[in-house]
């Protein structure tokens, strides 16, 4: 039953991915290596770096558990309770995903502007990506099969160790893929960090570039993050574990009977009504109050014509972004749910190395390699696309990796013992599973594409102008009024993606 | 259930094709159009829009800006090489600009429009020429430190009785260029002991407008900034402005350091002489006027143009004299990093 011919084309493909994703790669580490061992020892082993290790640590090591716990606690709540309005917490709870992290954190700055250093940067970090956990957590809730956990109590569990025996190892890979995406973006944020003053490896990265004049130093910086994110690789790794979580049964799955509140309603729905006017109220309320100082002053110098052309400029790279992401995360991600190898899992691991870069780090290293091979790509819409691709794919192959594990292989194996070939499994039997998970990556990865600053500046063709740059224009001109049509603009068209991400949770499988 | 979900997968593959379809005519924005002047500017936006666009309009040349940042836009143009796209560079600082030099990839500056400039204004060298100028100076708080308390020299910030009350935004190119100055002036020994007691003692900004709203916010009485960003808030409403007032060092202190925006020809432009108009423009009388205009508060540097009224003349600030060409990056970064606040 082994299709070894067409995982062996897979397997090309994502090797070529895979090759595709690290290739800014050969440019930070031999930029690295270039003072030779001494010289970067010598430039590494310094109070300041040691400092920078402890921040970025810090950040990690508070942030990722607050926002799994944050989300795991929501979706639960939203999923398998019987909270009032669960509709509407579903949706508001996602919204953040909406709102750019640097928006949030120009906010909060003007909300509170003593709320600064470790408090600030975790708290705004912590807000901005707790949806990451909410979204595959709550998706899993809903679909998971309740009967194990109804098994565990007719066998005399209480409910919460009934739910701790059988939902939460259910919930692993889930909760390590959400995990991964928070630390890849952590080791990766600048904007917040830097409204927030406070220090890590990527704003260190960012001044170096600012200051310095060699490219050594900020590469020496990045490979330190690079072997982060390898220690967070295998520790997910370790997390996720093994276990099978696509079911296939006799009769219609059952839906869980949702858990009375009771006495707990109130502080349930308070904790939620704190939880979104943090994450949401705040963000969203600022960048009206910009709006409404700017009806007068802002638009008589802002012709709207000028706003639509720099939205559909942003709509059409956001959509390209997307779907390349996407195609690309594709077969590594069913190569590792069907083929499980050292080798898969390598690919699919070589995928995110590039994410926990800054910006501008992959950014110049493709102007670099643009520049030296591939001349003609140069400062075209196509190689920002590729950054895209390579900045955000771990969006996307963390989406369809779930969506694949859910997906039982038995169903291609009929399909295929019934005589269809592989291409016509995949078209008939395997994308339409997978369907609501392709469209959560797509759907992240523009999201991640529509707010994008460095890379674009850097990568996109001369005139290409995006929301995000205009408002960092204006805002670093003081300017929020001018800024806060874009701000609102980049939140408008975000609304409907998050409403599509809401869908993949309703999706019944 | 499956017939919504293949209706939206199809909506979403079918935006692209409609996007690329209707964007045709958006598309000409995304490529460099033959024949336009490309201009890579680190400068604020909206100046060098305004440059562009009367020089369009006084000489019928186009030009087509690319926006970025001082030091990564330089980066970016060495990486190109002779084969750039870019046919004019301006910067924020002249660091920047120096590393391009260095690289060997600027053409001369036509003598009449380095003739243009005030003295002083262009490296000894002539392969750029200010375009800009701003001030270092000292924001104070008037409600926690009285003008007589203030420091007279930028250096004196070293000593104890400093320490914790002054801030700063030493992680930006703005303040990379005080520190090449300092260096120039004072030497390496001194300006190790200042950068020290800086990452000792002084709290760190992410910019010059968040050192600002720092001091307007009594987080600390004293910041050290450039002068424009101040007299546009005092011109706007005065935000994060309205409890400063400034102080400037002068007496060719480091404190009192002028830094120059940059403008330079690339060696390798395909379009060199309307290049070369470009900047005589933009130093010309007309051009500094739509600097004023533009409302940038930056310091003209052309002679015979008036800076704005609001800013104290810029011959009575009594800079320190610097060959802005000496502003030795390399040993900058170095005595930075040393200091641990790279």
């Amino acid at each position: 039953m082994r299709a070894s011919s067409s995982a062996r084309g897979v397997a090309v493909v994502a090797a070529l991915v895979a090759a595709v994703a690290v290739l800014p790669l050969l440019v930070v580490i031999p930029s690295a290596l270039s003072t030779g061992a001494s010289g970067a020892l010598d430039y590494l082993l310094r109070p300041r770096v040691g400092r920078l290790l402890t921040h970025t640590g810090m950040l990690v090591v508070v942030t990722v558990p607050a926002a799994i716990v944050l989300g795991t606690l929501a979706a639960w709540l939203v999923e398998r309770t019987a909270l009032p309005l669960a509709g509407l917490w579903r949706a508001l709870l996602l919204a953040p995903l909406a709102v750019p992290a640097f928006v949030s954190a120009y906010a909060w700055v003007s909300v509170a502007p003593w709320m600064t250093g470790f408090g600030g940067a975790a708290l705004v970090t912590t807000l901005a990506y707790y949806p990451f956990v909410f979204l595959p957590v709550a998706a899993l809730l809903r679909a998971l099969d309740p009967g194990d956990e109804e098994v565990a109590r007719s066998l005399g569990l209480s409910p919460a160790a009934a739910v701790v025996r059988t939902v939460l190892p259910r919930l692993r890979p889930a909760l390590s893929g959400g995990a991964l995406l928070v630390t890849l973006h952590l080791l990766a944020e600048y904007g917040v960090l830097e409204m927030m003053r406070f220090q890590t490896f990527t704003t260190a990265i960012m001044q170096q570039y600012a200051v310095g004049f060699s490219d050594t130093a900020g590469s020496l910086l990045a490979s330190v993050l690079l072997v982060l994110c390898l220690l967070a690789l295998a520790l997910e790794l370790l997390a996720r574990g093994r276990r099978r979580v696509a079911r296939v049964g006799a009769g219609a799955q059952q839906r869980a009977v949702p858990a009375a509140l009771g006495a707990w309603t109130v502080p349930a729905l308070l904790f939620l009504a704190v939880l979104v006017t943090l994450s949401l109220a705040v963000p969203v309320g600022t960048v009206a109050r910009w709006l409404a100082r700017a009806d007068l002053t802002g638009l008589a110098g802002q012709p709207v014509g000028g706003l639509l052309r720099v939205t559909l400029a942003t709509l059409v790279l956001a959509v390209l972004g997307a779907l390349a992401a996407t195609a690309a995360a594709l077969p590594g991600a069913w190569l590792l749910a069907r083929h499980r190898s050292g080798m898969s899992l390598t690919l699919e691991r070589l995928t995110y190395l590039s994410s926990a870069l800054p910006g501008v780090v992959v950014g110049l290293a493709l102007v670099t390699l643009a520049v030296g091979w591939a001349r003609p790509v140069y400062q075209t819409v196509g190689l920002v696309v590729i950054a895209y691709a390579i900045l955000f794919l771990p969006r996307a192959m963390v989406s369809l990796r779930a969506g694949l594990a859910a997906a039982p292989p038995e169903l291609s194996e009929a399909a295929r013992s019934l005589g269809l070939r592989g291409p016509a499994t995949l078209v008939r039997v395997v994308l339409p599973l997978v369907a609501p998970s392709v469209l959560t990556g797509t759907v992240l990865v523009a999201l991640a594409v529509g707010t994008e600053l460095t890379a674009t500046l850097l990568l996109a063709p001369t005139g290409t102008d995006t929301l995000a740059l205009a408002f960092w224009r204006q805002a670093g001109e003081l300017n929020y009024a001018a800024a806060a049509p874009y701000a609102a603009m980049m939140i408008v068209l975000s609304v409907p993606l998050t409403l599509l991400l809401r869908r993949q949770i309703l999706e019944e499988r | 259930m499956p017939t919504k979900r293949h209706a939206l997968l199809a909506l979403v593959l079918a935006i692209p094709l409609l996007l690329t379809a209707c964007g045709g005519k958006a598309d000409s924005g995304f490529t460099p159009q033959a024949g336009v002047l490309q201009i890579y500017s680190a400068q604020h936006h909206n100046v060098t829009q305004a440059w562009a666009d009367a020089f369009t309009a006084a000489t019928g040349i186009k030009a087509q800006i690319r926006d970025g940042e001082d030091s990564s836009m330089g980066h970016m143009i060495v990486e190109e090489g002779k084969t750039s796209p870019a046919d004019v560079f301006l910067t924020e600082n002249s660091p920047a600009m120096t590393v391009v030099e260095r690289a060997g990839l600027l053409a001369p500056v036509d003598p009449a429009t380095l003739g243009q400039v005030r003295d002083g204004m262009a490296p000894s060298t002539g392969k750029w020429t200010a375009i800009a100028a701003r001030s270092t100076v000292l924001v104070y708080n008037k409600d926690l430190i009285r003008e007589d308390q203030l420091p007279t020299s930028m250096m004196d910030l070293a000593k104890p009785e400093w320490a914790g009350k002054w801030g700063a935004a030493p992680g930006g190119a703005d303040f990379q260029a005080i520190v090449a100055g300092m260096l120039a002036d004072r030497g390496e020994t001194e300006t190790r002991a200042w950068l020290d007691a800086l990452s000792r003692n002084a709290k760190v900004y992410q910019n010059n407008i968040a050192t600002m709203k720092a001091v307007n916010a009594g987080e600390v009485p004293v910041g050290i900034m450039y002068h424009y960003y101040w007299y546009r808030d005092q011109a706007g409403d005065k935000q994060g402005s309205a409890n400063t007032a400034l102080h400037y060092f002068g007496g060719g202190d480091p404190g009192a350091f002028v830094s120059l925006s940059a403008g330079g020809v690339l060696a390798s432009s395909d379009l060199p002489t309307q290049a070369q108009q470009f900047l005589a423009y933009v130093t010309s009388p007309a051009g500094q006027k739509v600097l004023v205009d533009s409302g940038s508060k930056e310091y003209v540097v052309g002679k015979g143009a008036p800076s704005d009224p609001a800013l104290p003349p810029l011959d009575s600030l009594d800079a320190p004299k610097v060959d802005p060409f000496t502003l030795n990056s390399d040993t900058v970064v170095s005595v930075m990093t040393d200091a641990g606040i790279l």
